[in-house]
Formats: structure tokens, sequence, C-alpha cells
């Protein structure tokens, strides 16, 4: 079924066109992957998908519900989660304080409980904690149970920020770039991750450059080229389109 | 009624040209280091109770004033260097904490020295007032607004013409492209203190025969600076003025036509104001942000 | 996991308490007293403070005035109209926690100096309207108030009073922690780390800092609403800018982001002043060169830097 539908979005910077009448759908249960040359708009169009940005004209749909006009915060509760391209870790908290801040939705906000650590709230709590230690498990970041985020390693803070996007439960996970920076090991590492998350039914859209990964994981892809939708397809289409080819490498 | 007009007027000017000295000294650093240097009342304190102290040796008045400006420009290049440079590049907190923290101190120094009494200069020129169109104005007033152009002419040179002066601007616009070209961007912090401290010191010399002065006199004028700076848009020179001359006026105007016991909240009044609908001020630019 | 970190939070309190307990034998005379009396009232403001200064990474440099509308309230309501203490306490408490409700929505899409700004007008607006509306607050010459008392039991003296605020300072330490350890403390510190992250996480920023700036204010208007019953009077310089910063000053010095830095912040700082009566006219000097030399020195504060010293066993900040 379709999770997230795309209809002629749009967004501008004064003049500057960085989202230019896009349109796709995800399907549930799949993983979508957004490539392109640099400039071509994939961060700009996650952050609209996460408003972020406001669209300037043009249709979001999550589960058959528009979703452009939202702010952020607001779309964790419709099954919404992400992950960033320059990472925005909590270096003030330790690991487990990151990924339970994930799961805010679900937990407590009630201020008096907060206050007066009830009972029920403490056990709440607790529980809570256990799984977000399970899900930093799940991650590979087991190791740093007890750390800070400010002592993590940049490869472990790629993966406590999925952790992080998993803790909310979400339907949607969208990934920026979460193989830039990771090494060959690493980024294997990584695959395996987003191929266990993709098994429990997790939708799964990432923005990458690793092309090696994309085509490899994917099982659909959408190109953008300056904004636009430059092409979309299985990644064997997307390999001998020409288009596409001529828009990385350029034309002879 | 517009006798009075024209008084309310003429005195919101005169002190509204002291406040924008102060915004320009408020612009000046905060375009050299992006500080709000919250010091800058004291620079106005420093220069009149100077003053008031040297001539109370003996000195003749242009003496003391001279010695008093250049006292002032030596404190202000002295907070530069003790108290700015070592925390570059710390949060805006920390460094709003240590600005306020220099003022208390200067205001603390200010009253070991001097004691907290007020204090007057005689003035230039003698205090028979002129009689403009029903509303008195005096002499003293004529040597503010008049010292206070010749300031902003002298930094229109300054910036303009000056080798110097043009390697400040290029600094406040991009850091690192003057340090790429040869430009001593310490140096140009150094620069903007002290020439923050050269206009709130003459302000406060030629505003005391007037107002008096005291060593508490430094916190309100500094904040009303501030005022100014942030009506203008923080960092624009010409906007500095003319909020100054908007805040003094309009204090004045509240003084004589509201009330005087709120007379000292206008000025926080037009923060708030500015802040909260247009925190870009008049004559700031429009900047559209990149994320 | 949290066993382990109710034992860490809990020894903390215990400590509080043991030191509160143990004070008394310390102290000689009503004088030293009034200090330690004086310092916990400090502390429990600061605590507040903290929570909105080292958390939630904003900053208020009005916040005097919120102590002062508590004062203020508690002793018109009390002194001119008769009230009972406690509700004059609960009244400005409410009128203060809607206040800066209004306020604080539009001034806290501020950021840096700019809030800083904003709450120091507000600050200081507050300060000249009490000074000059004198026929209800008795303008600079300040306002005479009577005890407090509750159900017909009167509290005064230095050891009675001295009691009320160690548990007061403790419950409000207790609170202040499990809050910090709590989705709406975590939410705080969220948006202090990365507020784009904390919004796509699902948090609500701008009411997070709504919230803690209420309840920062509504906590200094209760012990404003205390003080002016310990103190017998209040003058509007309590509400004024140079409190602000006094009580800024105490929370960075003590520790950023820690509940007992606070308190060690406000402690260090109340007494100093006294201890330093030989210095009196250096006072306000020391005061500057104490604010500049922390934040150049130590910028995290006393607590924070000393838990990061070699010496120290190594654990997160209390």
């Amino acid at each position: 079924m379709t999770l997230l539908r795309v209809s002629a979005l749009s967004k501008h910077f004064g003049g500057l066109h960085a989202i230019e009448d896009v349109s796709f759908t995800i399907r549930s249960g799949t993983i979508h992957s957004i490539i392109g040359p640099n400039g071509a708009g994939k961060t700009t169009l996650l952050n609209l998908l996460t408003g972020i940005y406001r669209p300037s004209s043009g249709r979001i749909e999550l589960a058959g519900q528009p979703i452009g006009d939202l702010p952020a915060h607001a779309l964790a509760g419709r099954g919404l989660a992400r992950t960033f391209q320059n990472l925005q870790v909590f270096t003030n908290m330790t690991a487990l304080e990151n990924v339970m801040v994930g799961r805010h939705r679900h937990l407590d906000q009630r201020l008096l409980p907060s206050l007066l650590r009830l009972p029920g709230f403490a056990r709440a709590e607790a529980a809570a904690a256990e799984r977000c230690a399970a899900l930093l498990e799940f991650v590979g970041c087991g190791a740093y149970l007890g750390a800070d985020a400010s002592a993590m390693p940049y490869g472990a803070l790629k993966r406590l920020e999925i952790a992080r996007a998993l803790a909310a439960e979400p339907m949607l996970l969208l990934l920026d770039e979460p193989a830039a920076g990771l090494n060959a090991s690493e980024t294997a590492e990584l695959d395996a991750v987003i191929r266990k998350i993709a098994g429990q039914g997790i939708t799964v859209a990432l923005v990458e450059h690793d092309m090696k990964m994309v085509m490899g994981i994917s099982d659909h892809v959408l190109v953008l080229d300056h904004g636009r939708k430059l092409a979309e397809g299985t990644p064997a289409e997307m390999c001998s389109h020409e288009a596409v080819i001529a828009a990385y490498l350029g034309t002879a | 009624m517009s006798s009075a007009f024209l008084q309310y007027l003429f005195s919101g000017l005169t002190i509204g040209s002291i406040y924008a000295l102060a915004g320009l000294g408020f612009s000046i650093i905060y375009n050299a280091s992006h500080v709000i240097n919250f010091a800058q009342g004291e620079f106005i304190m420093i220069g009149a109770m100077a003053t008031v102290s040297l001539t109370g040796l003996g000195l003749p008045l242009a003496a003391a004033i001279a010695l008093a400006v250049a006292a002032t420009v030596l404190v202000g290049a002295a907070v530069a260097r003790f108290a700015i440079m070592p925390a570059r590049g710390a949060s805006p907190v920390t460094l709003i904490i240590i600005t306020i923290g220099t003022s208390v101190f200067l205001r603390g120094a200010a009253q070991v020295l001097w004691g907290k009494g007020y204090h007057a200069l005689p003035s230039f020129s003698g205090d028979t007032p002129f009689v403009v169109m029903g509303a008195t104005l005096l002499p003293q007033s004529l040597w503010v607004l008049g010292t206070t152009l010749a300031v902003i002419a002298g930094l229109g040179w300054f910036f303009g013409r000056t080798l110097y002066g043009k390697a400040m601007l290029a600094t406040s616009c991009n850091r690192l492209a003057a340090q790429l070209v040869g430009i001593r961007v310490s140096g140009v912090l150094l620069a903007a203190f002290a020439l923050a401290a050269l206009l709130g010191a003459v302000g406060g010399i030629v505003m005391t025969p007037i107002t008096f002065t005291s060593s508490e006199a430094g916190i309100m004028l500094g904040l009303k600076g501030f005022s100014a700076a942030v009506l203008g848009g923080l960092g624009n020179g010409a906007g500095a003025i003319l909020g100054g001359l908007i805040v003094g006026v309009a204090e004045a105007m509240s003084a004589g036509y509201l009330s005087s016991a709120y007379k000292e909240a206008t000025a926080f009044a037009i923060i708030l104001f500015v802040l909260l609908f247009m925190p870009r001020g008049l004559l700031g630019q429009p900047g559209s942000e990149r994320v | 996991m949290t066993g382990k970190r109710r034992l860490e939070r809990h020894s903390g309190e215990a400590v509080l308490a043991l030191v509160l307990l143990a004070l008394p034998l310390l102290l000689p005379n009503a004088y030293a007293y009034d200090i330690a009396v004086n310092a916990g009232f400090n502390a429990m403001v600061c605590v507040g403070l903290n929570l909105l200064i080292g958390y939630a990474g904003q900053i208020s440099l009005g916040h005097a005035a919120f102590f002062g509308l508590g004062a203020y309230a508690s002793g018109i309501l009390t002194t001119r109209y008769g009230w009972p203490p406690l509700a004059a306490l609960v009244c400005g408490a409410a009128g203060v926690g809607l206040l800066s409700w209004l306020l604080a929505r539009p001034v806290l899409r501020l950021r840096g100096h700019f809030l800083a700004m904003a709450t120091l007008g507000i600050g200081i607006i507050i300060s000249i309207a009490l000074n000059t509306e004198s026929w209800l607050t008795g303008g600079s010459d300040g306002l005479m108030v009577g005890d407090f008392s509750v159900l017909g039991r009167t509290l005064s003296g230095d050891r009675a009073w001295y009691a009320v605020v160690a548990v007061l300072l403790l419950v409000t330490v207790s609170m202040s922690r499990n809050l910090i350890d709590s989705p709406v403390g975590r939410a705080l510190r969220a948006l202090h780390g990365s507020e784009v992250a904390a919004e796509v996480a699902g948090i609500d920023t701008a009411r997070c800092k709504v919230l803690v700036f209420v309840l920062s204010a509504v906590l200094a208007s209760i012990v404003g609403s205390l003080f002016v019953h310990y103190a017998g009077m209040i003058t509007p310089a309590r509400a004024g800018f140079m409190r602000s910063i006094e009580l800024v000053t105490m929370v960075v010095f003590g520790g950023m982001a820690s509940t007992y830095g606070a308190v060690i912040g406000a402690a260090i700082l109340t007494a100093l002043p006294q201890l330093l009566t030989a210095f009196e006219d250096y006072e306000t000097m020391i005061f500057g060169a104490i604010m500049v030399g922390t934040m150049i020195f130590m910028p995290r504060g006393l607590l924070v830097t000393l838990a990061g010293c070699r010496w120290l066993p190594r654990r997160p900040a209390p």
C-alpha cells in the first residue's frame, strides 16, 4: 500500500527553486533510496517531508493524511522519524538518554508525576530505559550503554541517531546520508542494520551517495537533479538510464 | 502647547545625541566581534567622572577632557584585552556575563575611587539659555549636538577614507577574508573597544554640565544606548544615530505628556517592542537564512 | 541501570540533608543563621533558574522581578487587605505564573543576547513599576510585612525559619532532580543540545521553553513570598537589575546544568559579601571580578569544573 505520497512538491527560497514539481510515492514495507548529484535538493526534500521546511506548493500525504502544513514536532506522532546528515546528537546527554528522547512521544510528559516521581512513573521510566537499551544493542551500540554521547566515535554516533529514531516506533524512517564518513566495514554493518529494520516492517527511505550500498539494498530508487525528479525505478533500471548516467558523469 | 513640544524636542534631541553616541559604540563593537558590550555605559561614566576629578585637581577644562578621554580609551582597550580576548569563541551567555561582570567591576572601581555622590561640570560656554520659539535651549545642548555631529563626521571620515577604518569594516564583513589579506583582526577588536570608549567618554563629558554624573550613571545610559542600537538595527551606524535620537525624543515626550515617573521605562519598552516585532531594527538588513 | 542511578540521586540528597542537619552546629549567632536562611532562599531560586539557564540553555536577566512580584503580592495582600499569608502566597504565585506565561511565548522566540536583553527589559520595567506605584507598594521606601502564619501557628525565629527553609530546599532539589531525569527534563536538555533534533523527536520546543520559564518564575515568586515574611520588609531594589544579575552569577558560578552547583553557587555568593564586610567598599568590584573570572577560567562553573578534575571520582554532573 502507498505509505507516502508526494504530489507536485516545490520549495523556493527567494529566487532559488530548491525543489521543483517533484512527485513520487513510497510503498510501505520497502527500502526506498533518493540519490542525485550534490545540490540536487535531497536534504531539502527530507526537510520538507519532516516539517522543517514548509512547502511552497504541492502536497505530502502520509498514510492518506496530509502532513505538509504540520510543524516538525507533530510528525513524530504521525509515525515519521529521521536521522541527520550533519549529526544532531544531544552531546549534553548520555547515549541512553539520547535514545530515550527519541521515545518522547510514548512517554509520560505530565509535570506533576515528573516532579514527584510517583512509583508508577518510575516503573514506566525503567521500562522505557530497558527498551532503549535494547535498541542500542540492535544498532550495534551496546558497548556504549553507560557512555556520554560526547565520548562516542563518529560511526557509533551515526548509529545512535538511528536508535533514537527507532525509539519513536516510526512507520517511515528517513535516513540522511547514513553512510557518510563510514569506512567499508562500518558501511557493511550499516547495511545489515537497515535490512534488520526493514525486516521488522518499518519502511525506510534513505538519501545516499554510496552507490554500491544503494544498488544493493533498495527496492526502489528516486533520482533528483537540480531540484527536479530525473527518474525513478528499480536499481537495475537506474543503472542503465541515460539521463541518470549523464547527470552523474556528464555527457561525452 | 507648541513651545512645550519644542522644549521636549530640544531636550530629547540633546539626550538622544548621547544615546546615539552610546549606540554607535555598541554597533562598532558588535560589528567587530558580535559581542554586546554591556560596559558601554561605564565608558560614558568614566569619561565624565575622570574629567570632574581632573578639574577638581586644578587642571584646566580642556586638558582635563583630553586626559579623561585618553584614560577612558585605555580602559576600553584593557577591557578588550583582558576580558573579551581570553573568552574568544565562548557561548553568547558566557560573553554576556563577562561584559556585565566587566560593567559591575568598573562601576565598583568607580565607587571606590569617586564615591557615590553626584558631580557636575561647569557649562562650557555659560548658562544663559537661548529662547527659540518659546522654548529654552541651553548653550550646553548646542555643545552636545555640535560635538555629536563632529564625532559622526569624524567617524565617517575614519571608516570611509582611512585605511585603518576600512580594515575595520572589512573585518566586520568577513573576518576570515580580512585575515587572509593581512589585516590583524585582534588589533581590530582592540581598536573597536578603544573607539567605543572614545565615543562614550565624549558623550559623557559634554552631557555632564546638564545632567550631572555619578558612579551609578553608567548602567542606565548603557542600556538606553543599547536600545538605540537595537532600534536602529544592531551593527548599523546610521541606525544607531537615528535610534538614539528617537529614544531620546520618545523619552522626553513620554515624560512631558504621559508620566515622568515612567520616563525611565520608555527605553526598555522600546527594546521589547523592537525585539519582539522588528528584531532587525529600522535600518537593519532583512536576511534570509541559509539552513 | 536506573537502580544505580537511584542510588546516585538519593546519595546527593542524603549528603545535602546531612549538611543541612549539621550546619546549625557551626552557626555561632543569629547573624550567621540569617546568612544561612538567605542562602537557602537564593539557592531555591537558583535551582529553578538553573533549569532555565543550565539545562534548557536559555537565559533570563530579569528573574529578580518575579521574586519581587511574589514578595510584594504577599506583602500587599497580607498587610493592606488582611489576607492569610498562605493564600497571598498562592495568589502571588498564580499571578506570576500567568504573567510569565503571557510574556514567555513571544520572548522565548528570541535567542542569545536578544533574549537576554528582552528579559532584562521586562525585569527593569517591572521594578520601575514597583518603585513608581508607591500608593500600592510603598515606593522606594518599601513595605513592612508581618510574620508568616498558617492555621493559627506563627513562623518566627531563626531556628524555625532555618528548619523550614532547609526542608523546602531539600524538596526543591529533589523535585528538580526528578524533573531532570524524566521525559520532560530530557526534552529540556534535548532542546539545548539540538533544537531541530528535539523537534523531530516530537518535542514542542516552544512549549518546553515556556514551561521551564514559567516554572522557574513561579518558584522565584514562592520564595519571594516566603522571604518577605522572614525579612519583615521588601524594597524595589530586591526586584532590580543587580539582583537579577546576582542570581544569574550564582547559577553560572556554581555550575551550569547542575542542581547542586546552583545550591553551592548560591551559598558561596550569599555568604561571601557578608564575610568580606571588611572590604565592603570593594564588594561591587569583587563581585564583578568573580563574574568575569569565572566565565573566563571556569566557564562551566565551579562544580562541573571540579567534577572534571583528575582527583575526584569520575561521574556525570550531579
